[in-house]
């Protein structure tokens, strides 16, 4: 056969039922999250520029954020957050820790973590 | 490859994003003239500059089938956007 | 008498599910029921199988939505309801039924450079290799691999960016990468830096989690993404 011989042709591919291992799930909770907040930064950073326009202009932003669904966004935001970090925690120990297998411990540090953290944000925002 | 690098600075941020935020609530007063605040988020800055664009380049060549000169030219300017946003919001919370 | 009620994929790429009733037995695996159909129902059905004891690696198919090795699959380990769903593997082009055309897979594999290279002649003396050294572990690790596609098939990395070098190659690449004798091993570490190599891994994990030799090419992957960017820090892969 030729070298650069290359056959190809369309390919059945994967559903949902290849996808039940627990590294999956933390491939999907990482890339999620990770896609929301890239998608709420521009916003993040808007928000913050306004201070540019003094203290009056923020603290009308501010008096915004006192509203229940974009507190309960920023809570949201911020799970978000907690969720990236922990499962991107676990695959930078994969890739430049020692090999100690899957890690699959971090992934129930990362919902512990998220969880942990939503009930503490959601404690001080109820409570403020 | 800078991106390993960038990853892990990127990380160390976050933990202190999550630390400094939890109790984020008089602004303005803790963060006008904080050089070591400036300093830190313009790192901050940076990284996410670097990282978030990389991220979603990833998902749109996988998920969008989305690759090739168009896609790099967008999260180039996405990435350009980022950190002129992000500049512009520290540089309102330091100096503003 | 018990019997499965089995959809089984026929035709090329635009094929759809047959139904057939195989009867049930004892101790009867997922091959067992697919011989059954071809030598008693239908024998048009094209299927690939060789040794059905888990050595050759020909016999890997989607059953019930998963890549098996199907000699070493049990009906009672996964039928649902005596129902079975037999397709063949994913990521590859189907040639006919249940085989699939695996050039492109190992095409890859060589692309990795999983070739083995050395510099000595049969004149030389045996080469001393260490079994405790860190190297001859990781080599160990890997080196069972029976090339059956099931890593492959797994990988939706691979279905998002057919470019991928996949698991198999990778792990291949690895068990090579840790073979001191090897003398090809800057040409190894480009062939496997680039996008669609090392790099392009997500960590699904779904390689090491349905390899049926229990291999991890997750772990060879994690490490030549390390030894990667190492060797790019130092300049070494322009």
């Amino acid at each position: 056969m030729a070298a650069n011989v290359s056959v190809s042709g369309p390919t059945r591919r994967n559903d949902w039922r290849a996808r039940g291992n627990i590294g999956y799930a933390a491939f999907v909770a990482h890339r999620i999250s990770g896609v929301c907040l890239a998608l709420f930064l521009p916003v993040h950073f808007w928000a913050l520029g306004t201070s540019l326009k003094g203290a009056a202009a923020l603290d009308q932003f501010l008096s915004w954020t006192d509203m229940p669904l974009f507190k309960f966004g920023e809570w949201g935001l911020v799970v978000l957050l907690t969720i990236h970090l922990g499962c991107g925690t676990r695959l930078l120990l994969i890739e430049f820790g020692r090999w100690q297998g899957l890690r699959k411990g971090w992934i129930a540090i990362a919902i512990a973590m998220s969880a942990l953290v939503g009930a503490l944000l959601a404690a001080i925002l109820l409570t403020k | 490859m800078v991106l390993a690098l960038c990853v892990l600075i990127h990380l160390v941020t976050i933990l202190y994003a999550i630390k400094s935020g939890l109790s984020a609530s008089a602004i303005l007063s803790r963060t006008q003239g904080n050089a070591a605040f400036a300093a830190f988020y313009v790192l901050f800055v940076v990284a996410v500059a670097i990282h978030a664009p990389i991220g979603l380049a990833r998902v749109a060549e996988e998920w969008l089938g989305w690759r090739g000169r168009s896609l790099g030219i967008v999260m180039l300017a996405l990435a350009a956007l980022l950190a002129a946003m992000g500049a512009r919001a520290v540089w309102g919370l330091y100096g503003g | 008498m018990q019997t499965l009620a089995v959809r089984i994929w026929r035709g090329g790429a635009d094929g759809d599910f047959h139904r057939y009733d195989v009867p049930r037995r004892d101790s009867q695996t997922v091959l067992d029921v697919v011989t059954h159909v071809q030598r008693v129902i239908d024998p048009t059905l094209s299927y690939r199988f060789s040794c059905r004891v888990g050595m050759c690696g020909s016999c890997a198919m989607t059953v019930n939505g998963v890549a098996r090795w199907t000699c070493r699959t049990h009906v009672s380990k996964v039928a649902v309801n005596d129902t079975l769903e037999l397709a063949p593997l994913s990521n590859l082009p189907i040639v006919k039924d249940l085989t699939t055309d695996m050039t492109v897979f190992f095409d890859k594999w060589a692309s990795a450079r999983g070739q083995f290279k050395g510099d000595k002649t049969r004149a030389d003396d045996f080469a001393n290799v260490v079994p405790e050294t860190p190297a001859r572990k990781a080599a160990d690790a890997a080196i069972e691999c029976i090339g059956c596609g099931v890593c492959y098939a797994s990988c939706d990395t691979v279905s998002w960016r057919p470019d991928y070098l996949g698991p198999a190659a990778l792990n291949r690449a690895w068990s090579l990468v840790n073979d001191i004798r090897d003398t090809s091993q800057n040409e190894r570490l480009r062939a496997i830096a680039g996008d669609a190599g090392c790099h392009a891994c997500h960590t699904h994990t779904s390689c090491a989690e349905r390899c049926p030799k229990s291999l991890s090419p997750t772990a060879g992957i994690s490490g030549l993404k390390k030894l990667a960017a190492r060797a790019a820090i130092r300049g070494e892969l322009d």
